[in-house]
């Protein structure tokens, strides 16, 4: 049993190189900025530089976090609110990240199921991303997605999280105004208190609101925020608002929530505050993953190290200090 | 096995490394066909062999199909078919296509297609068709075939 499968004379598409992509991309081209995304992903060298030009167009846009639990109804609401901020006149710019498998590195990505409708719209543009083993929620490349959307004029950007559990929180580090999105009927008032992840809420959404147990999720939420003061270094009081992607209830008041946030932000002058929180995050992933990838390239010199590791002739942060380059370090123990 | 890094946000390309990237591509079900398991288990195949697939859903258009295709940069979209409509809608699709300049992108073709149909298929721009019973191997080495004879873009 075979394909059928003609082969076609000199199959279309050369590369484009990615400097040229670069004014395309600041034009708002969707296939430019499609494919400065899948360079920026994959990591080509060739496309660094004009990453780097891409970067100096960014900084207009305000990026909001959405992130929740498995289920949660984030991909739906995003939907939503697509429709919301278009019809506005926005061009919304959506990265919507989900796992890898750990074991093929393949993925499906099953956020644009329930965004169709909405990412028809002309004002929009999804891009489902997968997090090719990177934790914390997001995938490696998504604030560079984030740029490119940017420069090309998108604002606002929502980045989806991965379905979370109690912990990842990275998104915090990646986006202005962080929307965290609770499902009625997952637990009681306890687990509104935890640390993690309800505490990075700028804004309580609880979806499903048009479910019976839906009432109690937001007095929980809000019995919550009543316990004690918000985010340190924040005046802004996280509202909580019961959301229905279904019926469209409150979607308008999410949106308008969203907007008000942002507003707060450039008024008490906050906004800087996170974009060096986002700047100085950045600097130090870019940095461990620059040290991880060259260890991956050439492994010798880790290998040697990890040899004297298991004999016991060296411990774990001599030798990270080592292939660091810092012997003064070393000496100094 | 993939990266292992956590916690880090990295801008990799300005690392100076090429990493591979996985082949891209967009599950789709074209118009009123509501048959997905195929689909679906061929989403499965896919993910297994490394692939990131984009799932799209049922009662999608061809226009639909083309803009999701373009959003998500995949490589190729692969359509399952069961009712019947093959020709009118793999044309639609191939005139989407050729319309918004993304050529580029490869289509695939499964379900329940009858041999005849095949030439005029491939005259609407369908690259590979892989019948039915074709072992699922089959679906994954075409594919990987076609991205290969292209290379990078």
């Amino acid at each position: 049993m075979t394909a059928f499968a003609p082969s076609r004379p000199a199959r279309r598409a050369a590369y484009v190189a990615s400097a040229e992509l670069v004014p395309d991309v600041l034009s708002g081209s969707v296939l430019a900025v499609a494919r400065m995304i899948s360079r920026a992903e994959a990591g080509y060298a060739e496309a660094s530089e004009a990453l780097s030009e891409i970067y100096r167009h960014t900084g207009k846009a305000h990026v909001v976090g959405i992130t929740g639990v498995p289920g949660a109804g984030k991909s739906t609401l995003v939907a939503a609110l697509i429709k919301a901020f278009a019809s506005d006149g926005q061009k919304v710019g959506v990265i919507a990240v989900d796992p890898s498998s750990p074991f093929s590195g393949g993925a499906i990505l099953g956020d644009r199921v329930r965004m169709s409708d909405a990412a028809q719209s002309s004002q929009a543009f999804v891009r489902s991303m997968a997090t090719r083993g990177h934790l914390g929620g997001l995938a490696r490349a998504t604030l560079q997605a984030v740029d490119v959307l940017d420069a090309a004029g998108y604002s606002p950007i929502i980045i989806e999280t991965v379905g979370v559990g109690q912990d990842e929180v990275e998104v915090v580090t990646a986006a202005h105004t962080i929307v965290v999105l609770s499902a009625p009927g997952l637990g009681d008032d306890i687990q509104a208190i935890k640390a993690g992840i309800l505490e990075i809420a700028d804004i309580h959404a609880v979806s499903k609101c048009d479910r019976p147990d839906a009432p109690a999720a937001v007095a929980a939420l809000r019995g919550m925020m009543t316990l004690g003061p918000g985010r340190p270094g924040s005046d802004w009081q996280a509202p909580v608002l019961p959301v229905s992607s279904v019926s469209g209830e409150h979607i308008s008041e999410l949106k308008d929530a969203i907007s008000r946030h942002w507003d707060h932000l450039r008024d008490s002058g906050e906004l800087h505050d996170r974009e060096r929180n986002i700047g100085r995050t950045r600097i130090l992933g870019t940095a461990r993953q620059l040290f991880q990838d060259r260890f991956k390239r050439d492994v010798t010199e880790l290998e040697t190290h990890v040899q004297a590791v298991v004999d016991r002739a060296m411990d774990p942060s001599v030798a990270a200090c080592l292939l660091l380059g810092w012997e003064n370090e070393v000496q100094v123990k | 096995m993939t990266d292992s890094s956590n916690n880090s946000q990295g801008d990799g390309a300005r690392a100076g490394i090429d990493v591979s990237s996985p082949i891209r591509v967009l599950v789709a079900k074209l118009g009123l066909d509501g048959h997905d398991r195929g689909a679906k288990v061929v989403a499965r195949i896919l993910r297994d062999a490394g692939m990131e697939v984009v799932y799209t859903g049922l009662y999608k258009s061809p226009n639909d199909v083309v803009s999701a295709a373009i959003q998500e940069d995949v490589d190729v979209i692969g359509v399952s078919l069961l009712s019947g409509s093959h020709l009118p809608l793999f044309q639609e699709l191939g005139r989407c296509l050729r319309e918004k300049k993304a050529e580029h992108i490869f289509v695939v073709a499964g379900g329940v297609i009858p041999e005849h149909d095949y030439a005029a298929l491939s005259d609407s721009g369908v690259d590979a068709i892989v019948p039915q019973e074709a072992r699922s191997d089959l679906i994954v080495t075409t594919i990987r075939k076609l991205i290969a004879e292209r290379g990078r873009i």
